[in-house]
């Protein structure tokens, strides 16, 4: 997607980007260390100025990938392209790439003004006042010029290194972790103001994080990645509304994942049996195959379930799966109440209603009945880990 | 509905009173202090009052010295002894020079490049201090012996024409000249310039060479850039703990060199043990410490590393 840019700086890159023309495409590329292999041969092309992240936790391979881009890692195999010029062979400092750093790598001998000339002055620009002004005035430190790094804060930090890195143009740009280092309001706060620089500019960002919450505000496009391989890629609310692994699943918010056995089909929709109860899924939103006896994983996520008291059961809706079972917890969090439900399919089916009309009978220990649209429903091969992508999010 | 406006009382009992804080813990610092303050009493101010006033006494040994404030001693000192003071702060500094020039490589190598040799090499570096500076410098007298491996490969590749043509060696000879004395003191204050520098560089993140590089600077730009700036800490102590004990220094000039070479040490020392004039040792000492303390204060100035150390 082309971005339409107002300011007057914006323009500039838009010429220089636009002229030097292209897209990252990442052809075959791989990283090993001895015998452990970081980054699987991969192929992947980020559009010309889009934003997209790397989504995947620490050690998948997501900064490896980065820094092949930037060409602080040399790859074992494969090739780094933008647009037409092949970059694979070319070291940091001649590639038209540059990179924010996680936790900024600023240099602390020199004041903020020095920070941002930097990359202009090495390439013999002698007038740079004009350009770090007005990229000073973008991040909107123009009155700090003169300070030293350690004497901003995180993310007056953080601005310098996005500014350091902007003012010279790159074709893309390559962002580590950039938040990692900032409380949860700045990283908020500094995850808008990203997103209204890239619009400004309209250069292409590749953003690394381990953060799904982030990848999905920020990004257009989304590449999760898992032990050194991309498990799925596209649009966060594509991302969200069908997942095409456990891993994806599970990493990317919550799901309740219940294992089924095919029992038939009836046009369009699959019929699953699991735990006594049938249970409808599209096969359009299947990512493996559905032969007659086959076992499939089918996966919900918990804020499309609804949960009714059983003594109301006659009152839903035909056509919606449904699974009975008792509460076993709830947590009142304000905005929503969440529920946990031992049913026959799953032990902690987790359930999320938002706080409109509250039925004082969904207590532990009521027995409930909880139903969904199938068109809510997705489903994968039963062959992968059920609880894969569970550990990582534990972690954060 | 009722409301609660006190929080509920603590559930472990409070700690019994201790009564008003202790007197005593006010002091400790200062008694803490004490014997190191006694120590630099003891064995620096006194000392040094002694010395000063050594310098303005006159009289004789058989007569005995007497305070006069006889200050002429500093001027006679100094008009005397200028060549060997010149001379001191010559090959101090040419030994500090060579110093930097070898170690630096040396320190950068073991900060980011040695790996897992990072430790056999400090071992290397700090080894020799496990033996005397004298025997050191007596190995030196070996090394550079006329007719020696040295002065035979150097004499071979006419290094030595070179050398005596700048007036840095005499005829084949290297031993008994100004450059046996400056390698004996480069020799010998090394790791005093490398340890500083080793510390100051593996302090340097290693992002900031990526960050350099990332932002169009080439390795050699990156270095004069970025890593020789925040090196800069590590550069004026070494050169200090090079420069100042190597200009007060006898025991090179003493081994090494001839009476061409003596330094302001040379001449101190036979004053104090030989001639036994003591106002005149005295007053030298002054002066070279006055000196040294005007340089380093000046050098340190002019390199700026304030807001770097």
């Amino acid at each position: 997607m082309k971005r339409s840019s107002r300011s007057s700086l914006g323009r500039d890159e838009m010429k220089t980007t636009t002229d030097a023309g292209g897209d990252v495409r990442l052809s075959g590329i791989s990283k090993t260390y001895g015998s452990f292999t970081a980054v699987h041969p991969l192929d992947l092309t980020v559009p010309q100025g889009s934003f997209f992240a790397l989504l995947g936790a620490s050690g998948c391979g997501k900064t490896t990938t980065l820094r092949m881009i930037a060409g602080l890692e040399e790859p074992t195999s494969g090739t780094v392209h933008l647009g037409d010029q092949d970059v694979t062979a070319l070291p940091p400092y001649k590639r038209p790439v540059n990179t924010v750093f996680q936790s900024y790598a600023l240099f602390p001998h020199l004041d903020i003004f020095e920070n941002v000339a930097f990359g202009l002055r090495r390439r013999g620009i002698k007038s740079v006042k004009k350009q770090v002004g007005d990229m000073l005035d973008l991040v909107q430190l123009g009155e700090q010029a003169r300070k030293k790094p350690h004497q901003l804060s995180g993310g007056q930090q953080q601005r310098v290194a996005v500014a350091r890195a902007l003012i010279n143009h790159p074709r893309v740009l390559l962002l580590d972790e950039p938040l990692g280092a900032l409380d949860l309001k700045l990283r908020r706060q500094m995850q808008l103001e990203l997103k209204r620089i890239q619009t400004e500019v309209g250069i292409t960002f590749v953003h690394v994080t381990h953060d799904q919450e982030e990848a999905m505000t920020m990004a257009d496009t989304v590449a999760v990645m898992n032990a050194g391989r991309v498990e799925q890629l596209g649009s966060p609310a594509d991302l969200y509304e069908n997942p095409r692994s456990t891993f994806v699943a599970n990493f990317l918010g919550t799901s309740n994942l219940i294992e089924a056995e095919v029992d038939s089909r009836s046009g369009e929709d699959v019929v699953l049996r699991a735990g006594g109860g049938k249970l409808v899924l599209p096969e359009a939103r299947c990512a493996a195959p559905t032969t007659t006896g086959g076992k499939v994983l089918v996966g919900i996520r918990p804020e499309k379930i609804s949960l009714t008291h059983a003594d109301d059961a006659g009152g839903i809706p035909e056509g919606r799966n449904r699974i009975t079972g008792t509460i076993a917890a709830t947590s009142f969090i304000g905005v929503s109440t969440q529920y946990v439900v031992d049913s026959a399919v799953c032990p902690e089916f987790e359930v999320y209603v938002q706080n409109v009309d509250r039925d004082t009978r969904l207590a532990p220990g009521a027995e409930v009945v909880l139903h969904w649209s199938p068109a809510h429903t997705f489903g994968f091969d039963a062959e992968q880990a059920i609880d894969a992508g569970l550990d990582e999010e534990a972690a954060l | 509905m009722a409301t609660l406006t006190e929080a509920p009382p603590p559930l472990v009992p409070t700690a019994p009173e201790t009564g008003p804080p202790r007197r005593r813990g006010r002091w400790t610092p200062y008694w803490l202090l004490l014997p190191g303050m006694l120590w630099l009493l003891v064995f620096f101010a006194l000392p040094m009052i002694y010395q000063a006033s050594t310098s303005v006494q006159t009289g004789s040994l058989e007569e005995g010295y007497k305070v006069t404030w006889h200050f002429a001693t500093y001027w006679d000192a100094l008009s005397d002894y200028w060549p060997q003071f010149l001379r001191s702060v010559l090959y101090a500094a040419a030994a500090t020079i060579l110093c930097l020039v070898l170690g630096y490589p040396l320190a950068y190598l073991i900060a980011f490049r040695a790996g897992r040799w990072r430790n056999l090499i400090m071992v290397l570096v700090i080894a020799p201090f496990f033996t005397s500076f004298l025997i050191r410098t007596l190995a030196w007298k070996t090394i550079l012996s006329d007719g020696g491996p040295v002065v035979g490969a150097l004499n071979t590749l006419h290094v030595l024409d070179v050398t005596s043509w700048l007036g840095w060696t005499a005829g084949d000879r290297v031993l008994a000249t100004p450059l046996a004395v400056v390698c004996g003191l480069t020799y010998n204050f090394l790791p005093f310039m490398i340890l500083p520098l080793y510390t100051s560089l593996e302090r340097i993140d290693g992002r900031l060479h990526e960050a350099a590089g990332d932002l169009y600077a080439r390795p050699v730009t990156t270095f004069r850039k970025v890593t020789f700036p925040l090196s800069m800490p590590g550069v004026v102590s070494g050169t200090l703990l090079t420069f100042i004990p190597a200009s007060g220094d006898y025991v090179n000039a003493e081994l090494l060199g001839s009476t061409d070479t003596r330094m302001i040490g040379n001449v101190i020392q036979t004053q104090f043990l030989r001639v036994l004039d003591y106002p005149t040792a005295a007053a030298l000492s002054f002066i070279l410490m006055a000196a040294i303390l005007f340089m380093v204060t000046f050098y340190i100035r002019r390199s700026g590393t304030e807001d770097l150390v």
